[in-house]
């Protein structure tokens, strides 16, 4: 009994010692189990702050839409890092321009020779090409049109793009209010429509480009004039294509048929007869009885470089502006 | 000590940025670049631990969210880039991480907050696109990121290690 009762006894005390002993080993005689409790807690707390701070980020902006009260903060950010993305994007044309002075005279000639077997081609296929002559004599009555309503072109360079990352297609160009640019603004190129303007600071404006899965034109088959919707499929780079999808179902597009813009009135955000690209593909579908063409931008959008923003004529600008008869100003 | 810190994390995350969107694009394979921010992030992450981290990468993703020429819902890249640091914090700040477990944290979180980016979009209707669309961008941005990593994060790390020495190697 005594032998019994004897542990029991001795076991009193060392029970009734348990409760200490845990609470001494939370708080953590081991140096790393010290440093790291109050670690965790402040670590959470940063999270959830943290967290609670984006939320409130997203949804002011999100709630905001257009007059997001995140606008001004986005403007004073485009004004600090404009003018740094502006010199960067100088200096690294300065390196990308560099593999062109080592070109031989011989490099020259052979690109001179190619040029000019291609250039005979052309002409060749303009000439005995009954539809590209109509077609060609469209352009140039659209190209008056142009020049009738008067726009003229500020001349302007691409010095940041959004990476693929951000899902969305949008680069910066080096013009912006200082210039005479607004936002609304059709952007293009000389091979075609290119973009339009979504927001400026004084010496820079971002630019949404119809490649953007946001993008919505209007476009007009050059051929048969017919009106319909290219939306972008927010792919960049060699397979970035748009979707043409036509107002009138029962009109089949053919391949290679012309698409420029349609335009908008007082033309915002694009002006009319800007080329946008040409039928690859054409699908129907029966399920949803409408037609869907593929078109092919002219513009290659992975080598974005000199683009031109159209402003009404004889609108002031701090550099020189081409004018619709060409010349400049 | 702490604002020549936050000054030097600010500085590198503003020379990330702007690299980013207007050196790296002349390099990109079909528009998609390294991201710099992130690496920066996470080098920061495995010297000075997630409670730094987490604020630095909210700040570079709002940075990144507003700068031109970004067009999105403001405070996605601020919910991704928090969560960059804060995972990439949770590595063992004990030892000196080796080079394996430094690329193997970049990669988990590259894929981490790019793939956190795209799905915000999608649950805020900010973004359409292709479930394999995203995914091949999200790869090659992991790709991009892995090896731009000998180049960034050494430099990132050393800086930061050198700024405080004693909380580098506790």
């Amino acid at each position: 009994m005594s032998l019994l009762e004897r542990p029991s006894v001795t076991q009193r005390p060392r029970s009734g010692a348990v409760p200490p002993r845990r609470v001494r080993r939370r708080r953590g005689p081991d140096p790393l189990d010290r440093r790291r409790a109050p670690d965790h807690r402040g670590v959470r707390s940063l999270l959830v702050a943290l967290l609670m701070a984006c939320a409130t980020l997203v949804t002011l902006d999100h709630q905001g839409g257009d007059h997001s009260p995140l606008e001004p903060v986005r403007t004073v950010l485009g004004e600090a890092f404009g003018p740094v993305e502006t010199g960067t994007a100088m200096l690294v044309r300065q390196v990308t321009s560099v593999p062109d002075w080592f070109r031989s005279q011989d490099g020259l000639r052979r690109d001179v020779e190619g040029l000019e077997a291609e250039n005979a081609a052309l002409r060749e296929q303009i000439a005995t090409t009954d539809f590209d002559r109509n077609r060609l004599a469209e352009y140039d009555g659209l190209t008056a049109a142009a020049e009738r309503a008067g726009y003229a072109l500020v001349p302007s360079r691409v010095v940041a793009i959004g990476p693929a990352q951000t899902f969305s297609r949008t680069v910066t160009i080096d013009a912006g209010s200082r210039a005479g640019i607004s936002p609304d603004m059709t952007v293009v190129n000389n091979d075609g429509l290119v973009g339009r303007v979504l927001r400026v600071t004084r010496t820079t404006a971002t630019v949404l480009l119809v490649l953007d899965g946001d993008s919505v034109v209007g476009g007009r088959i050059g051929a048969s004039l017919e009106a319909g919707f290219l939306r972008g499929r927010g792919v960049l780079g060699d397979d970035g294509r748009l979707d043409l999808e036509l107002v009138d179902d029962t009109v089949v597009p053919a391949e290679d048929d012309v698409v420029l813009t349609w335009g908008s009135q007082d033309g915002a955000p694009y002006v009319a007869g800007i080329p946008i690209g040409r039928v690859t593909q054409v699908f129907s579908s029966l399920r949803e009885t409408s037609t869907r063409a593929v078109i092919e931008p002219f513009v290659d959008f992975s080598s974005l470089d000199l683009v031109g923003v159209v402003v009404p004529s004889g609108s002031s600008s701090d550099r020189a502006v081409i004018e619709a008869d060409g010349s400049i100003r | 000590m702490t604002w020549l810190r936050a000054a030097v994390a600010a500085a590198f995350v503003v020379v990330a940025l702007v690299l980013q969107v207007s050196l790296f694009p002349h390099l990109a394979w079909q528009g998609i670049v390294p991201n710099l921010c992130l690496l920066v992030v996470v080098g920061t992450a495995l010297t000075r631990g997630p409670q730094f981290a987490m604020t630095l990468g909210f700040v570079a993703g709002a940075l990144l969210d507003l700068a031109p020429p970004a067009d999105h819902v403001a405070g996605r890249w601020a919910l991704a880039l928090l969560l960059v640091g804060y995972v990439a914090g949770r590595v063992r700040q004990d030892v000196r991480p080796t080079a394996v477990a430094v690329v193997l944290t970049v990669a988990a979180t590259s894929f981490l907050g790019t793939s956190v980016f795209a799905l915000s979009g999608l649950v805020l209707g900010d973004l359409e696109a292709s479930v394999p669309g995203l995914l091949q961008v999200i790869g090659v941005g992991v790709v991009w990121d892995v090896l731009l990593t000998p180049f960034v994060l050494p430099l990132v790390m050393r800086t930061f290690a050198r700024l405080e020495p004693a909380a580098a190697t506790a």
